[in-house]
């Protein structure tokens, strides 16, 4: 007695609840590679899993065991040389004991130190975002209204003559005529055919007053007929266009990091995070996000990644040279009629004296006029300073457009963004 | 010579060429009087087989981490190609499931079917150890109990609470097996039915076992005198309890520890039962192996014979074959060490020769078996054995010198190895003595158990371990005394005597204040 069973189609997946408990009860582990991830990896490559690695002694399963030691006999095949009694030495790596019982046993003589497992792509963005307490990276429409495209919407029964629907109108004038002659004609058959048949009898018969009745009769209905228009206003349709918004397909990201010694490794790994979670927004409501890096000191340049973040060149802090730089590319390369425009700045907040105020001048006058969106982050536990304060005024000018907060730690990048972010009332 | 007419060619399948070969095979195993459940073949895809891996096989199984563990670490393995997967996966249940992975070429299918279906699935209802300690009829819908029980605890206390819980009851599941009474098969129902009974029962004989101990003194204690039925385990008239040393850990957990409330014990005597229905498993392994083996070999065998299988499928199959019965010498990269396939196989194929062509030395050493009814004697083995005793029952000098084996003492007293005895005159009574107790599960794993619940003072537990061959414990046993500890709820201790009696090693947990782990 056998039966076949095709199991194949159901019962997909029967382990994630396991796999599931698994990842949560290693989470700092994980997190920590993850981590590790996050900063070795550019911005935009955030697309694969992630290999992961976890000290065996942290997730063994330990059971009462014999430790090395005492006298045991071994018993093993393929002896080609021994005879009894012989003495051999002890060879370094221990006693060779009994096989680990579970099948699979690894043969090749390397120890394994390190449980090394993939995440999925999705269980690698999940542990990105839980180091910043990030739930799902909600799809948010920041509203860019500035483009719209008129799309076509039905029809509608009034409009301008431009957007007549002829095969609309002409449906409907005919399905009108039909309607309104309908009666009309029936009445003339009706009319025609009595006039045949007086017109048929004998002459002495017809009547001719009956005659002439009918014949105006006809006369009328005929005209009634003729008179049915061919075409009608009410008849008329026009198609409908609507505005729709149209989020535009390109999108450029200036990150412009303020690079002076004050900015730690740990300053910098918190701004990455920030334009990372940033990133990632815009890729999901854009076609194409390019990004634009910018770093200064006392002077500004354009940079890549790689540098961007890892380079240790210092100086002192002019940040107006970075925002002169911005406004030269975005003139030079990224016209604002083709572009959406998204500056994120992170900085200590730490400036030259006089220059807070050349800041907010070039803002004001220059970049906040062709900007999406300009988000400044002050990574620092400290008391804020002059630039905090000229940006205050920027913000209380253009508040649905500029957005400022203050990081203290990684913790604070996520709640921040989110507040940066939120949606806006429409205005 | 048959003229060849093979149901199918080539290495695709489908039900039907499958369903072809079962049918013969079925025959064919009648035939050779295997006696098995009926089958119920699953086909499934990679995935699913990684899972049930995993799961060690269980086709449905309570939540936990480890097997998530599992399956990462099959799935990574698989992945890079390090590990072929099982190409079957066989559980001991009636009907006797068998799973067959959609890769599989034909010649695998087949010879699956013919290593599981009739192999494994005969040894399962065949062998005596699986025909007292497990009940095939109801695996199933115990687990099913399980993992349904296991679930609405996590809702109801958390998975955090349940997880824990189950890591310690993990740690302790090889001591979760009764030697000598037989647990009665019951349906899951019934199973149900009586857990509501268990836990009123067990929480109430909890609370006499503990009532009458200072500190934890209750409003409903019952006066001192008491009877014998109140005093059903005989506590209160002094001496040690439990009377005698328990070997059960788990089991005397279960009904004693004092703070564990009852869904918990419900959930230890879970791991226990599961533990128990594996325990004949783990001390079978080279006979079954074996068996299975020697089976899907005579069976391909006949089907070639009869030719219901082309050559091109047989070559396939004797590589594969081959591949799996291989044993790699000691020094040999590949080694890891004695491959049960390999022993069980040699060995079961060596008393079929010994019943058809014995020699002199068979006749000496196998008086019994030699010149014998080969079937009737393979299958007086399969059944009346475990690895331990076939060993010592049935390993020819034969054997011995088609594996050169060869034993090794390591002393730690002594500087050098000294290699005791090999495959030869003097020396195949002393392998076979060695090797047989390499698989005796009481030699492999360290004896111990309950000695002492100090139920009087200051509740702590003690536990003996027995030395043998003054192996000492290894290095795991703190972390496993802590889990005993999470369980028991008070001071446990774990004292080492040596093979005269002498404690050589104490270990307890919680770890005292000063001295350290010392």
């Amino acid at each position: 007695m056998t039966y076949f069973i095709d199991r194949r189609a159901n019962a997909k997946n029967k382990s994630a609840v396991n796999r599931q408990r698994f990842l949560d009860r290693y989470r700092t582990h994980i997190k920590r590679s993850v981590e590790e991830a996050v900063n070795r990896r550019s911005i935009t490559d955030m697309e694969r899993g992630e290999k992961v690695s976890i000290p065996t002694r942290d997730i063994s399963e330990p059971v009462f065991q014999h430790g090395p030691g005492g006298k045991r006999t071994i018993v093993s095949p393929g002896n080609k040389e021994f005879v009894e009694g012989d003495r051999l030495r002890r060879p370094s790596g221990g006693g060779g004991g009994d096989g680990s019982g579970e099948g699979g046993a690894s043969n090749q003589g390397e120890g394994m130190d390190e449980f090394a497992f993939s995440l999925t792509r999705e269980e690698f963005l999940d542990f990105v975002f839980d180091g910043l307490e990030l739930p799902h990276l909600e799809r948010k429409a920041l509203k860019d209204l500035d483009e719209v495209k008129p799309v076509r919407a039905g029809v509608t029964r009034d409009g301008v003559p431009a957007r007549i629907n002829i095969v609309r109108s002409m449906r409907e004038a005919y399905a009108r005529r039909i309607a309104m002659r309908a009666p009309l004609r029936r009445a003339l058959r009706a009319a025609q055919e009595a006039l045949d048949e007086e017109e048929r009898k004998d002459p002495v018969l017809r009547n001719p007053s009956r005659i002439a009745e009918l014949k105006a009769e006809i006369e009328r209905l005929e005209k009634r007929l003729e008179a049915v228009p061919f075409i009608d206003t009410y008849d008329l349709r026009y198609n409908n266009l609507i505005n729709q918004p149209q989020p535009s397909s390109k999108a450029v990201m200036f990150c412009v990091m303020d690079v002076s010694g004050s900015m730690t490794q740990a300053h910098k790994d918190i701004a990455k995070r920030f334009f990372l979670l940033l990133y990632l927004f815009l890729e999901r409501n854009y076609e194409k996000v390019e990004l634009v890096f910018v770093r200064h000191h006392t002077a500004a340049k354009e940079v890549d990644e790689e540098e961007f973040f890892y380079s240790r060149e210092t100086g002192g802090t002019i940040v107006s040279s970075a925002l002169t730089l911005v406004d030269e590319i975005i003139t030079r390369r990224y016209p604002p009629t083709q572009w959406n425009l998204y500056v994120a700045q992170a900085s200590d907040g730490d400036n030259w004296d006089d220059d807070s105020v050349n800041c907010r001048e070039r803002l004001m006058k220059s970049l906040m006029p062709r900007l999406q969106y300009y988000t400044y982050v002050e990574i620092t536990p400290h008391a804020h300073q002059a630039l905090w304060e000229e940006y205050e005024t920027v913000a209380a000018e253009f508040p649905d457009r500029f957005a400022m907060r203050q990081i203290v730690e990684a913790g604070d990048i996520y709640p921040v963004f989110r507040e940066l972010f939120k949606r806006r009332a429409a205005h | 010579m048959t003229r060849r007419k093979p149901i199918a060619t080539g290495s695709d399948w489908n039900f039907e060429i499958l369903e072809a070969y079962e049918h013969e095979l079925a025959r064919l195993a009648d035939e050779y009087r295997l006696d098995t459940y009926p089958n119920q073949i699953e086909i499934i895809t990679t995935e699913q087989m990684m899972d049930a891996y995993a799961s060690v096989g269980m086709p449905v199984g309570y939540h936990h981490w480890s097997f998530g563990k599992q399956f990462l670490a099959v799935e990574q393995a698989y992945r890079r190609g390090q590990m072929g997967l099982a190409y079957e996966l066989v559980i001991n249940s009636d009907p006797c499931i068998a799973y067959l992975m959609e890769e599989n070429t034909l010649m695998m299918q087949v010879l699956v079917m013919a290593h599981a279906c009739y192999g494994h699935n005969s040894f399962f209802k065949g062998n005596y150890l699986f025909r007292t300690w497990t009940d095939a009829s109801s695996i199933v819908d115990y687990l099913v109990f399980a993992r349904k029980y296991v679930a609405e605890c996590e809702e109801r206390h958390g998975v955090t609470a349940v997880e824990q819980l189950l890591d310690a009851c993990h740690a302790l599941q090889n001591y979760g097996v009764d030697r000598y009474k037989r647990p009665s098969p019951i349906s899951a129902e019934e199973e149900v039915r009586r857990q509501a009974e268990r836990e009123e029962y067990l929480q109430a004989q909890v609370n006499t076992l503990w009532r009458t101990i200072p500190g934890r003194q209750r409003a409903d204690a019952l006066p001192s005198d008491l009877d014998s039925e109140e005093d059903p385990l005989g506590l209160h008239g002094g001496g040690r309890y439990p009377p005698e040393p328990q070997e059960n850990l788990l089991y005397f957990l279960e009904k004693n520890a004092p703070l564990l409330a009852p869904w918990q014990r419900e959930i230890v005597r879970i791991v226990r039962k599961l533990a128990q229905y594996f325990y004949p498993q783990r001390q079978t392994q080279v006979m079954n192996e074996g068996w299975a083996s020697f089976w899907h070999y005579t069976l391909m065998n006949r089907l070639y014979d009869e030719g219901l299988v082309d050559e091109g499928l047989m070559l396939e199959f004797l590589q594969s074959h081959t591949a799996v019965v291989s044993q790699p010498g000691f020094d040999s990269p590949f080694y890891s060490g004695i491959n049960p396939y390999a022993l069980g196989f040699a060995m079961f194929s060596d008393i079929r020769r010994m019943c058809e062509n014995p020699t002199d030395e068979d006749r000496e050493w196998f008086p019994d078996t030699a010149g014998s009814d080969w079937l009737e004697a393979v299958h007086f083995a399969m059944r009346n054995f475990k690895d331990e005793s076939f060993i010592q029952q049935f390993l020819s000098p034969k054997v011995m010198r088609d594996l050169k084996l060869f034993s090794i003492v390591d002393d730690d007293q002594e500087e050098m190895l000294e290699v005791t005895a090999i495959h030869d005159e003097r020396g195949y009574r002393r392998i076979r003595e060695a090797l047989a107790q390499q698989y005796a599960l009481s030699l492999r794993e360290p004896n111990i158990q309950v000695y002492e619940a100090n139920i009087r003072g200051n509740r702590s537990l003690t536990l003996h371990h027995v030395q043998d061959s003054r192996r000492p414990m290894g290095r795991s046993v703190y972390p496993v005394i802590r889990h005993l500890h999470q369980l028991w709820g008070f001071p446990v201790r774990l004292e080492s005597l040596s093979e005269d009696g002498a404690v050589v090693r104490r270990y307890q947990w919680p770890l005292p204040d000063e001295e350290g782990k010392e």
